[in-house]
Order: C-alpha cells, then sequence, then structure tokens
C-alpha cells in the first residue's frame, strides 16, 4: 500500500465513511458543528453521549454535581473503580472523550438548578440540550428556559426495564426526511412539452426504456377513454393488455412496463402533509424572522399555483430501467433538464421574496432551492409542545384515558413513571428504595390522584406499581444502552435536520421488548 | 474473589432485579443472591463478532454481570470501524479485534473474564460450542449466521422416544443491523424457528446482468462492476488480485470506470460510490448498532437469569421516520433446510434438459436455498457417487465433465436423494428430487383457505370429489417448470407457461372435469389475484372446456 496515491478522501471522510453514506457530507458537518449539553451523566446519559461523541459532534458539555458512587460504576460503562467518590462529570467526561479525539468536552460540576438561577445565558450556544432523570421541579424550570431560549430538549429516564423519552421543540422543519418508500413522480399523467417531443420521435423495441412504452400506451388507453388515467384495478388491467399487445417481442422492457403500472401514476400531486405546510401561516406571512425552509416553502406555494398549475416541482430522478444506453441517458437527461427548469423558477420567485424581505440575495443558494425543490412531496413540519404544560396543566388528557382501556398500550408505563416523579417530589425518595411492601400502595395513590387531576377515573392496574418498586430507582445498563441508542439517533435527526425524529414522547419496556410513541 | 465481588456494592442495581421479585417474574424465577452467583461464576457466554454489534454486547453483557465470556472474530480493526466500534482506538488499526476489544473490557470492569479468539468459527468444532451457556451472535455474514445455526442444531440430542433432550440446547441470540434498520431474534434451536426457517428475510444481493455491464450501461454502478470484472483482469495493472481496501487500486478503478461514464455520458460516479460497489459495503451507525445490541444483551439476561419471559422471537427496529418496533414470532419451516428432518424437495420438470449446472445454480439462486459452493454426492445403485466437488482440485477436475450432463444423463431418478455439502452448514444436508415433468399441481381455494393436493391426491376422481362437496370454489392449476421458477414473485414467474394446452394432465381426467363443470356453467382454471395473463376473465380465471 502506498499513501503517496492522491485520494480524494480525507482521514475525517475515511473515519465516518459508514455514516456519511446516511446524512451527507452536509449532515456531517452539521454534526460536527452541534455543541450537546447532558445533565446528569447517569448510565443511560453517557450512552447518549457516546452515540453522538463517536459519529463526530464538535463538542458536549456535562453538567452533574454528583460524586461516583458504588452504583454508578456498576452500571455506567464511562467510569471505572478508581473513579469513586469523585466528581461524576468529570469523570464521564474523560472516558467519553477518549472515544474521540476529534470531540472536545466539558464538565461543569455545578448543581443544575444554580446554573438555571444564575446562569440561563449559559443554555443559548447549545443545539440540544439533553437531561437524564431529572426530578421534576428542576424538569420544569429547565423546560421553560429551553422554550424560552428556543433550544431543543429531551428528557429522558431509565428504570428498571422501564425507560422514557420525550422531545421538546417548538417547531422542526425537515426537508430531507428519506423516506423508505419514494413514490416515482414520472408525470406520465401532465407529459411536459420535452418529454412529450422527445417520446413521439420514438418507436417502440427491444431497446427503449418501459417508460416510454407505458407513456405511449397510456396514450393509446386515454384516446379510447376520454383522457381518463386508469386507476381500478380492471382499468389498470386494459393498459397491460393495450402493452402486451403493442409488444414486439418477448422483451423484458414491455414486462417492465407492464410491472410499472401500478406504481407510475400519481407523482407530483400535493398530498396532504405538504398542503399542511403551504397553507401554514408560516408560509403564507413571511417576515424578517422566517427560516430559509419557510421562505423556500412559499416559493414552492406560488410555483405550483402558478408556473406549475397545480403540481410539485419535477423531482428529475426516474429509476433504472432495461434499455440502450442513449436512450436511457436521453430520458434522465430530459427529467433533469426539466427539473433544473422548475427549480430555476422557484428559485426565483425564492430571490423575489428574499429582496421583498430585505434579505441578502445569497442567503440561500441555488442548491439549497434545488434539494428542497426534489423533497417537496416529502417535506415535514414538526409542532412540539412544553414539558411544563405536561406537568403542570396535563395534556392530551382525552388521549391518555382513552389508551388507559387499551391493555396493550404502553400509557400505563407512562402514568407510573409519572407517578414515580411525583413521588420523589412528595416523599423524597424513590419508590423501593429502601421499603418494598408499602411503597406500591403509596405510589399507585399518588397515580390515582395524578390522572385524577386530569380528570381520568380508570382504574389503574397494580402491577406496574409493585414493578416500579422492586426497581427502586435502578438503572439496569441494556435497559439504557437500548434508550441511549434511540434517543442519540434522535438527537442526530434534530441536528442534521435530516430524517423525522419521533414526536414527541417514546416510552419502552424491556420486559416485553416494545415501543410505542405518544405525542402530548 | 467471586464472594468480594458478589458482595460489592456496585451491583446494587442488578440485585434488585434478581433478589426481588415482580409481577412480570417468569415461573421459573426465584428472587436470591445466588442468581447474580450463576451469572459471575458459572454462565458462560460466547459473543460471535467483535465488530459494530460485538464491541456493544461485551459492553452491556460485562455491565449485566456476566463474567465469562468468550469472544470469536477473525477480522483486524480498521479506521472506518471507528465512529462505532467504540473499544478500539487509532493506535489499534491493524490488531485482532477479538483482543483489543477483550483486553478494553478486562481493564475497564475489573473481574470480567473476556477471552478472544482471534480465528473464524469454522476453525472451532462442537466441543468448543458446547461450552456454552447462550451464544450471541453480531454477524455481517448470511452464511456465518447458518453456519453457527446448523452447528447448533447438529450438537441437538434426541431422548429414545424422539424427544429433545431440552438441555442440549444451547440458545442463539442473533443480531444484525443496516443503517437505520436492525433485528434481533431468540433462537432455541430444535425448538423455535432457525435462521435457516427464515430465509426469505434475508434480500438477495444486487447483481447486474453482465450484458448490461458490457454493452448497456446506464448506472454509473455499471461502469464500476464493468472494470471491476472485465478491465482489472484484461489490464492487470498491478499484477495482483483488486483490492478494495488498497487506495491504490481503488483510484485506478475509479479513474477507469470515470472513462467508461464519461464515454456512456453517465453522470454521479464518485470515490465513495467506487468504495462502495467494490467492498460491498453497508452503511453503519453507532446508535442502530447500540439500540440491537442492548435487546440482545437483555435477552441473554432474561435467558440466563428467567427473570422475564424472553422474546418470541423476533424483533425489527427502523428509525428512519421516529422510532418503530415490531415483534413477532417467526414459524418454524416443516421443511427447513437446517433444522427439519424432513429431505427438502427440489421439483423438476425436465430431467432430461436440466442439467447438473442448472441445479446448482438453482441452488444458489433461490431464495429457499442461496447456498455458496454446493458440493454435490448422491447414491447410485448402492454406490456413493461425487456428482461435483468445486473445493477440492483434483475432485473438482473430475467432477466438471458432469456439470453440462443432463439429470438423466447422470441416472437420476424420481426421488434421489442428493447429499449437500455448503459453507452454509457445517453439516451435510439431504434434498430430494421430484421429477414433476409436465405434471401438474392442483389446489381448491376456498375463501382464503387453500387446499393442496399432492401428485396422487390431484386424481380427476378427487378434483371431482372435490367440486361436489364445494361447487363454488375455485381449482388452481398451477405446472412446475423449475427453471422459471423463482419463489419471490411466486404467481408471476410462470405466466407465459400458463395454457391449458400446456396442462399435461390426461385427456380422460380433462373430459371428466369437463363433464363434470357442464352442470355448473363453466370451470376456472386461473391464478390467485390473477388477470395477467392472455385470454382470462376480469376475474383472472380461464374459462375453460366450453
Ligand atoms: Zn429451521
Amino acid at each position: 500500500m502506498s499513501s503517496s496515491v492522491p485520494s480524494p478522501e480525507t482521514d475525517k471522510s475515511r473515519k465516518y465513511d459508514r455514516q456519511i453514506r446516511l446524512w451527507g457530507d452536509h449532515g456531517q458537518s452539521l454534526l460536527e458543528n452541534s455543541q450537546i449539553c447532558l445533565v446528569n451523566a447517569n448510565a443511560l446519559g453517557t450512552e447518549i453521549l457516546k452515540g453522538l461523541v463517536l459519529p463526530g459532534i464538535g463538542s458536549f458539555t456535562i453538567i452533574d454535581h454528583n460524586l461516583v458512587t458504588d452504583e454508578d460504576i456498576g452500571c455506567n460503562f464511562f467510569l471505572e473503580p478508581s473513579s469513586l467518590g469523585q466528581s461524576r462529570a468529570k469523570h464521564c467526561t474523560k472516558f467519553l472523550q477518549e472515544l474521540n479525539p476529534d470531540v472536545n468536552g466539558e464538565s461543569i460540576d455545578d448543581n443544575i438548578d444554580t446554573i438555571i438561577a444564575n446562569n440561563p445565558e449559559f443554555f443559548k450556544n447549545f443545539s440540544v440540550v439533553v437531561s437524564c432523570g431529572l426530578n421534576e421541579k428542576s424538569l420544569i424550570k429547565l423546560s421553560n428556559l429551553l422554550w424560552e431560549l428556543n433550544i431543543p430538549f429531551m428528557s429522558c429516564q431509565s428504570v428498571g426495564f422501564l425507560g422514557s423519552a420525550r422531545i421538546q421543540m417548538k417547531e422542526h422543519c425537515v426537508i430531507e426526511t428519506h423516506p423508505d418508500n419514494k413514490h416515482q413522480d414520472l408525470r406520465l399523467e401532465e407529459a411536459f412539452q420535452t418529454l412529450e417531443e422527445h417520446v413521439s420521435n420514438i418507436k417502440l423495441g427491444p431497446k427503449v426504456p418501459w417508460l416510454i412504452i407505458l407513456y405511449k400506451n397510456l396514450e393509446v388507453y386515454r384516446k379510447k377513454h376520454d383522457r381518463k388515467i386508469p386507476n381500478t384495478y380492471k382499468e389498470k388491467s386494459e393498459l397491460r393488455d393495450i402493452i402486451r399487445s403493442s409488444m414486439t417481442a418477448d422483451e423484458e422492457n414491455f414486462e417492465e412496463a407492464i410491472r410499472s403500472v401500478n406504481s407510475s401514476f400519481g407523482g407530483g400531486k400535493v398530498n396532504s402533509e405538504v398542503q399542511k405546510i403551504l397553507n401554514d401561516s408560516c408560509c403564507i406571512n413571511l417576515n424578517k424572522n422566517s427560516s430559509p425552509f419557510w421562505i423556500m416553502a412559499r416559493g414552492l406555494k406560488d410555483f405550483i399555483e402558478k408556473d406549475g398549475k397545480g403540481y410539485l416541482p419535477l423531482p428529475g430522478t426516474i429509476p433504472d430501467m432495461t434499455a440502450d444506453t442513449s436512450l436511457y441517458i436521453n430520458l434522465q437527461n430530459i427529467y433533469r433538464a426539466k427539473a433544473i427548469q422548475d427549480a430555476d423558477a422557484v428559485f426565483r420567485r425564492v430571490q423575489q421574496l428574499l429582496k421583498e424581505l430585505n434579505k441578502s440575495s445569497d442567503w440561500i443558494s441555488e442548491k439549497d432551492v434545488r434539494l428542497f425543490c426534489r423533497e417537496a412531496a416529502y417535506i415535514s413540519v414538526t409542532r412540539g409542545s412544553k414539558i411544563s404544560d405536561e406537568y403542570e396543566k396535563g395534556s392530551k388528557t382525552s388521549m391518555i384515558s382513552d389508551e388507559l382501556e387499551n391493555p396493550d398500550s404502553l400509557i400505563s408505563h407512562y402514568v407510573v413513571l409519572r407517578a414515580m416523579e411525583r413521588f420523589q417530589t412528595e416523599h423524597g425518595y424513590i419508590p423501593g428504595e429502601v421499603n418494598v411492601e408499602t411503597d406500591p400502595a403509596r405510589i399507585k395513590s399518588l397515580a390515582t390522584r395524578l390522572v385524577n387531576d386530569w380528570g381520568i377515573s380508570s382504574q389503574l392496574n397494580d402491577d406496574l406499581f409493585h414493578e416500579i418498586c422492586r426497581y427502586g430507582g435502578a438503572e439496569i445498563h441494556s435497559i439504557s444502552s437500548f434508550l441511549g441508542g434511540c434517543c442519540a439517533h434522535e438527537i442526530i435527526k434534530l441536528v442534521t435536520r435530516q430524517y423525522k425524529p419521533f414526536d414527541n414522547t417514546i416510552i419502552y419496556d424491556g420486559i416485553k421488548s416494545q415501543s410505542e410513541t405518544f405525542k402530548f | 474473589m467471586a464472594e468480594i465481588e458478589l458482595n460489592n456494592k456496585k451491583w446494587g442495581h442488578l440485585k434488585k432485579i434478581l433478589e426481588r421479585s415482580g409481577p412480570f417474574d417468569t415461573v421459573n424465577f426465584t428472587p436470591s443472591p445466588s442468581n447474580l452467583e450463576f451469572l459471575m461464576t458459572s454462565c458462560k457466554i460466547l459473543v460471535i463478532g467483535a465488530g459494530g454489534l460485538g464491541c456493544e454486547l461485551l459492553k452491556d453483557l460485562a455491565m449485566m454481570g456476566f463474567k465469562n465470556i468468550d469472544v470469536i472474530d477473525m477480522d483486524t480493526i480498521e479506521l472506518s470501524n471507528l465512529n462505532r466500534q467504540f473499544l478500539f482506538r487509532r493506535k489499534d488499526i491493524g490488531a485482532s479485534k477479538a483482543q483489543v476489544a477483550a483486553e478494553f473490557i478486562n481493564n475497564r470492569i475489573p473481574g470480567t473474564k473476556v477471552t478472544p479468539h482471534f480465528c473464524k468459527i469454522q476453525d472451532y468444532d462442537d466441543s468448543f460450542y458446547q461450552d456454552f451457556h447462550i451464544i450471541v451472535s453480531g454477524l455481517d455474514s448470511i452464511v456465518a449466521r447458518r453456519w453457527i445455526n446448523g452447528m447448533l442444531i447438529s450438537m441437538l440430542r434426541y431422548e429414545d422416544d424422539g424427544s429433545l433432550d431440552q438441555t442440549s440446547i444451547i440458545p442463539l441470540i442473533d443480531g444484525g443491523t443496516e443503517g437505520f434498520k436492525g433485528n434481533a431474534r431468540v433462537i432455541l434451536p430444535g425448538m423455535t424457528a432457525c435462521i435457516d426457517c427464515t430465509l426469505d428475510l434475508f434480500p438477495p444481493q444486487i447483481s447486474y446482468p453482465l450484458c448490461t455491464i458490457a454493452n448497456t450501461p446506464r448506472l454509473p454502478e455499471h461502469c464500476i462492476e464493468y472494470v471491476k470484472i472485465i478491465q482489472w483482469d484484461k489490464e492487470n495493472p498491478f499484477k495482483c488480485a483488486l483490492d478494495g481496501d488498497d487506495p491504490e487500486h481503488v483510484t485506478w478503478v475509479y479513474e477507469k470506470a470515470q472513462d467508461r461514464a464519461n464515454c456512456f455520458n453517465i453522470t454521479g460516479l464518485s470515490y465513495r460510490l467506487v468504495q462502495g460497489v467494490l467492498k460491498h459495503i453497508i452503511p453503519a451507525v453507532s446508535s442502530t448498532n447500540s439500540v440491537i445490541a442492548a435487546v440482545c444483551a437483555t435477552e441473554v439476561f432474561k435467558i440466563a437469569t428467567s427473570c422475564y419471559e424472553p422474546l418470541n422471537n423476533y424483533l425489527v427496529f427502523n428509525d428512519i421516520d421516529g422510532i418503530y418496533t415490531y415483534k413477532y414470532e417467526a414459524e418454524k419451516k416443516s421443511d427447513c433446510l437446517a433444522c427439519s428432518s424432513i429431505p427438502k424437495v427440489i421439483s423438476i420438470n425436465n430431467p432430461s434438459s436440466m442439467t447438473l449446472q442448472d441445479l446448482i445454480d438453482y441452488l444458489c439462486d433461490s431464495s429457499e436455498f442461496q447456498l455458496k459452493n454446493p458440493a454435490l454426492t448422491t447414491s447410485i445403485d448402492g454406490k456413493n457417487k461425487t456428482l461435483y466437488m468445486s473445493a477440492v482440485k483434483s475432485i473438482e477436475e473430475q467432477t466438471r465433465g458432469n456439470l453440462t450432463q443432463s439429470l438423466h444423463e447422470l441416472n437420476l431418478v424420481d426421488g434421489q436423494q442428493l447429499m449437500v455439502a455448503d459453507a452454509t452448514n457445517p453439516n451435510t444436508i439431504v434434498v430430494k428430487l421430484k421429477f414433476t415433468a409436465n405434471e401438474v399441481e392442483i389446489f381448491f381455494v376456498t375463501g382464503a383457505q387453500a387446499k393442496h393436493l399432492n401428485s396422487e391426491e390431484a386424481s380427476p376422481q378427487n378434483v371431482i370429489d372435490g367440486l361436489q362437496k364445494q361447487p363454488t370454489q375455485t381449482i388452481f392449476f398451477k405446472t412446475y417448470p423449475v427453471r422459471r421458477m423463482k419463489p419471490l414473485n411466486s404467481f408471476g414467474g410462470y405466466k407465459r407457461n400458463f395454457k391449458p394446452s400446456e396442462l399435461d394432465i390426461s385427456d380422460d381426467a380433462i373430459n371428466e372435469i369437463e363433464k363434470r363443470f357442464d352442470d355448473y356453467g363453466h370451470l376456472r382454471f386461473g391464478k390467485r389475484g390473477g388477470g395477467e395473463g392472455d385470454g382470462f376473465d376480469d376475474y383472472g380465471h380461464m374459462r375453460f372446456g366450453r
């Protein structure tokens, strides 16, 4: 092996190769510029940071005033026996930092309440703040503060074989959601002029891409049927028969065209989720604080209503198909050219909007707009709610009430975890920490009071109260590791602005190996 | 030492689970300090693979009280491992994964005895594997998974009455990840679905037809494959085999592939893509590995301590859109290649035109077998005969001539049993040939229920009897031309052969059925949910005999 060969790779791009294949260089660069704050370095906290330090966030800060106990060493991998009695923040930072020299780690020994009270500005430079097993009072204070500062916040806990995580953020806009099954947008129903011209010059034969075969036969079908698009099974069967009868020989490309009848129509329409974004007041009423996402969304809306005649800009990608190279490449180029033309139209609208908003014209680049247009069918906006409201006012109580009637729902776990927090607030210790006999009844009465406050009269099952008291606050490493992986990934989603995060609470039951998402 | 460790306050968390009882415990669980003592002194766990999942598994198990852990991995550490294989540092590049991982865990968690094995799983026999209570695998290779699965099945013992000796079962917990997706499963060999029972879950590897690569490339991948398969051998630039880890090689392929792409106006080629195609790179991130390894370790803990019921038996994880988990019970297949004693039947349409090579191709390509390099032997007139074996050069040369011979020419008969040895299983598997030349398979469908008739049952009389009982049911006739049989697109694969004239049922049978059906108006031949065949009616059924 020789290292003198010029390779386009840097050392970093080789180290992070396996993940850059997922979120791209632009995602990696956002990750590398992110700053994450962890409150409480228990096993769950360090497992979350592990999942962030390895892929290479910019820096992390641990806030933890606790001293390392024996039990900490027993469940937290980022401590060792010699850490006993010393600063948990400092020791976890040291061992976490060893994972990746590209990442800066800092530790703060202060109590979180002190920082919230004396230095609330401290949090404003973080990309995300995450807390583990924080007590109710501090949680509510931190939740309010971060909501004000508009910094995404994740609160999570791991108790015995149960766990939960909750994301709090005002708004999260994603352009690249990377859906598993993208619907092809070929625009055969509303063919653009260049495609129409191109197709009319091609005779069907063995080397012709199926897309052209499908298009020509669709036209035959539509002539017979009042320009309608085959929709039902029977209609699609008829189109398949038409294709079959146009077959010149037993050719793979015709077979592909027949197989594609089902999945090739309907692209380019605005689905309800996108329509909701376009109708959002943030999209309609742009102002000087509008983010690039909303300005591009507005450009998209205007495009659809005017240039696009109700259709999205063309994404411009076509699937691979059996064909002669030049016939395929020509077709690909026609789609690409149209996509660029559409994106340019959106870009011009965006430029105009920037001008009206008195913003610099290079604030949103052509490249940004092209990406936005390519992903237009899948953009997503999530709006969140404040954790402190959930704790102080109760939220989604009718959903909780309904779910409590469903024996398979994990909502009862949510109630138990909430009751456990309340128990700590009221009694000053963790249920089951010392007394396994009487605590189940005490936590159950707290839980009953909690749901009664929400206006719910459901009977609560005893089992989970006994089980949570058995745990006595024990943290089980593999459960924390599961949640740590999940939470780390959600933070990566928030930071890279790719993929959709859960919205907004996840409950995990390691006994049944089951998870469920609830929106509060 | 063990005594002191057992009373160490650091295990306080685990003791709450192991020394207290709860409403979700299994009936076999008794809260007691001996539970932790068992984990620490007696219980032996084998971790297969010290990569992304393996590093996590070692950490998780050691933090869950397991002390005696062996880890086996033949790989050495690379730079691109460091974004997730967190027991390795830059200075460790080139060293054995198993050794570095073991040393790290033993240092970080004193009292843990991780024993590394820097070798292949195939280097050990059953005497090694039988020492373990539970085996956990975090592998990226389907072949290795199937091999260890076959090994554990071959180690099962049966009582005289044929019942399984429960003490011979070594549970296998298997995890796998790809990007943001993963799965974890619990296998009780001989009892629950094994790896081979669910072979069809593995996606077929993407391969491009050679004619596309050579003549009509359209994608950058086609250009890379061309350089890899054709140009490299032709030009032999470094006088050696292509090595996807050598930057000089990758750069050469990249440049040549770029030339070819330019020549065909193909865009989108990148250095990263070249590496990905050359090394079959699967994207990987730390978080998915943490999650899947954690599920596996939790299951090991449940099984080792009986505290809770283990996962039954398959969990799917995906965090592309939110976080999604789904569990279900994968079914044990009655004719599984690995865990069933019933030989798998291969139906052969035309033994006089099907060659041994065709048969081998089928064994490699079909989703039911997915073999790698099958060696076939059989018994003819009481004598063992090697039909083909590629692994031993002299035997390969002796048997190569058989590849072009038809099954008839090789004197293979209907019902012939073949012994198949392959990298996917440490044991020989038996397959049975069934010559169904021009035979028809018939099944009755009433609502969602299908009654399948074998060739003997499918006599005209039986068909008629069945129809008398249930006049409304539809009959499906299905021919089995083996070479076109693609199990994945089951009914779609043989529509061209679907013409009544090709259904070589005896004239008598047709007459009988036809007669019978006149009373009811018409007889329907067709496919389930069909509608694509020539001459079928709107419902995908063919009018017949009128
Ligand atoms: Zn099986």
